[in-house]
């Protein structure tokens, strides 16, 4: 399996990573080895195989629509980067 | 008094006869002379466990308090503490100062344990050699030119060393049961969901599962009795009631059903590590077991399907490190976009970075029947696999690794040749199976590990089984030179 340099530009794009252009065609070369390690599972046939998500088939809890949190904003901007009045804080979006 | 169990300081702190304080501080003393050789820990906080350790023996004065009171622990530092950095290993969590308790410790410092030091891991828990580790790999006590294993490496490191009576860990692909292979100690990795998540940074959310490093079995199922049982803040925690795993253990293994896969026990298995399997199977023949060939056909089928499920889930799992909120953000970034890359390209490490683009490779448009929905049809094919072992046997034997613990740097440049270290343990991730690691003697001086493997939510079976062997045998009591007490 190949996979060319511009491939993984996009692909970094969608992580949100910014890899430089040694990091790109290194992970050209890696990406492709593991793929290929990847594609061995096309040695058997698994048409008539449900996929199984989830180890224990267990399906979502549900809860009482109540509020059970409380407001810790203070708390968690105490851990942020940047804040400002009450917000996070990051380059401007919108001119 | 350091070189006692688990059990065995619980029998002494109940009885009053040596204190928290006074057991503290000689895990202190011996860290200040051996802790910083082998890099076990990213954080020692002997001030704070100091404090925990002085309301313990309050609590202990009382009489009513619990068995783990008073014992120090270290905790892999993927769990989230209070006030305490956790930083998963990674530069991106660096600065993080967790704001809440994961469960796992909320429930170890209500028993009245004393957090004594956040443990080495690899970056996120993507490794198996703790080389990943933004704050460079832990040492293997067995070898300081080996690595511990991983990803839990610091924790089997440090327990290994006698630098901790025990500590947590996580097992997302074998992260539990191979570090303690290659460091001499016993590990269990529980049934996912028996331990909750909430608090546990998130690597791949449907493998993922906590548990214990210990010196023994008996150990292990202490601690396990504490962490184990349902959480409503962790939604995959499942309500299970939770076993007398220490009450178990004594139960004779007489006529208990012990299965070998064929397919763990191939060419590429070291000829050292067959020989103490093969030891070891004498052994639990001799109390009784019955031994059985099994199969389990897809096993080479494991680590394909696993490095298309956890990267998937890692790449969305990890998708909440943007700089923004908390962790590492770039300098002067020009605008969101750039923020956002390059706060993430400079925060992770090589590793991490490369399970991302793998996950969001598998995940994106095109290629989603190809590889995810074909690798979660593999995973129902590898645990119908185990099923239908289990309806022929109560316990699945094997090697824990085809390995003894390589050398530092052995694989950092060739990932797929590091991923293969775990052939014996994504199996179990994958099918969600309780399984455990537990020294069964040397290979060349090094440490053999061997695993054991029950159906869902049969740890006592399996803690039972590893006491019964521990009993007749003296490999979990080896320690390394230099280390001994």
């Amino acid at each position: 399996m190949s996979i060319d340099s511009s491939e993984i530009r996009k692909i970094a794009w969608l992580a949100r990573l910014a890899p430089g252009e040694s990091e790109i065609s290194d992970s050209a070369l890696e990406m492709g080895r593991i793929l290929d390690m990847v594609e061995q599972m096309n040695s058997i046939d698994t048409s008539e195989v449900e996929a199984l998500a989830h180890p224990l088939d267990i399906c979502a809890r549900l809860r009482a629509d109540e509020v059970t949190e409380t407001d810790n904003r203070e708390h968690f901007h105490r851990i942020a980067p940047s804040v400002a009045e009450g917000h996070y804080l990051v380059p401007k979006v919108i001119e | 008094m350091l070189q006692h169990t688990l059990a065995e300081l619980s029998a002494l702190l109940l009885a009053r006869k040596i204190s928290s304080e006074e057991l503290l501080r000689a895990y202190i003393d011996r860290n200040e002379t051996l802790g910083r050789e082998l890099n076990c820990f990213i954080s020692f906080i002997p001030e704070l466990a100091l404090e925990q350790a002085r309301r313990a023996d309050k609590l202990l004065q009382t009489g009513e308090a619990s068995a783990l009171a008073g014992i120090p622990i270290g905790h892999k530092d993927i769990f989230c503490t209070e006030g305490i950095k956790t930083s998963c290993a990674s530069r991106i969590l660096d600065n993080f100062i967790a704001p809440y308790n994961a469960t796992v410790v909320e429930r170890l410092n209500k028993a009245g344990m004393v957090t004594l030091a956040k443990t080495n891991m690899d970056e996120f828990a993507m490794g198996s050699s703790n080389e990943t580790s933004f704050y460079g790999a832990s040492l293997n006590p067995w070898d300081k030119q080996r690595v511990p294993g991983g990803s839990s490496g610091g924790s089997a490191s440090a327990v290994a060393a006698r630098l901790l009576p025990a500590a947590t860990g996580t097992d997302t692909g074998g992260s539990i049961r191979q570090p303690a292979a290659f460091c001499g100690i016993s590990g269990l990795k529980p049934t996912y969901g028996r331990v909750s998540r909430y608090g546990m940074i998130a690597f791949a959310s449907s493998l993922d599962q906590g548990g214990t490093l210990t010196r023994d079995a008996r150990d292990s199922a202490m601690l396990l009795g504490e962490m184990a049982g349902f959480d409503p803040l962790d939604s995959t925690s499942v309500d299970h009631p939770v076993d007398d795993y220490t009450g178990a253990l004594d139960k004779p293994i007489e006529g208990l059903r012990v299965g070998l896969p064929k397919q763990f026990f191939n060419s590429k298995l070291d000829s050292g590590i067959a020989d103490r399997i093969d030891d070891a199977i004498k052994e639990l023949e001799k109390a009784g077991a019955r031994i059985f060939d099994i199969e389990l056909p897809n096993t080479h089928l494991s680590i394909p399907a696993y490095y298309v499920i956890s990267p998937a889930e890692c790449s969305s799992n990890l998708e909440r490190y943007d700089g923004v909120r908390f962790g590492y953000r770039c300098e002067n970034p020009v605008d969101l976009s750039d923020l956002y890359c390059r706060s993430r390209e400079e925060g992770f490490g090589k590793e991490v970075k490369r399970r991302i683009m793998i996950g969001t490779y598998v995940l994106s448009s095109g290629y989603y029947d190809a590889y995810y929905l074909k690798a979660q049809k593999v995973r129902r094919l590898i645990r119908d696999d185990f099923q239908q072992a289990f309806s022929q046997v109560d316990v699945i034997l094997g090697p824990t690794t085809p390995s003894t613990a390589f050398k530092l740097n052995e694989n950092m440049d060739d990932p797929l040749n590091m991923y293969l270290s775990d052939i014996f343990t994504v199996s179990v991730n994958l099918a969600g199976l309780p399984a455990m690691s537990i020294p069964v003697g040397f290979s060349d001086s090094l440490p053999v590990g061997m695993q054991l493997i029950g159906n869902y939510f049969d740890e006592s079976r399996l803690l039972n089984l590893a006491h019964q062997y521990q009993t007749v045998t003296d490999w979990h009591e080896h320690t390394a030179e230099g280390f001994e007490l």
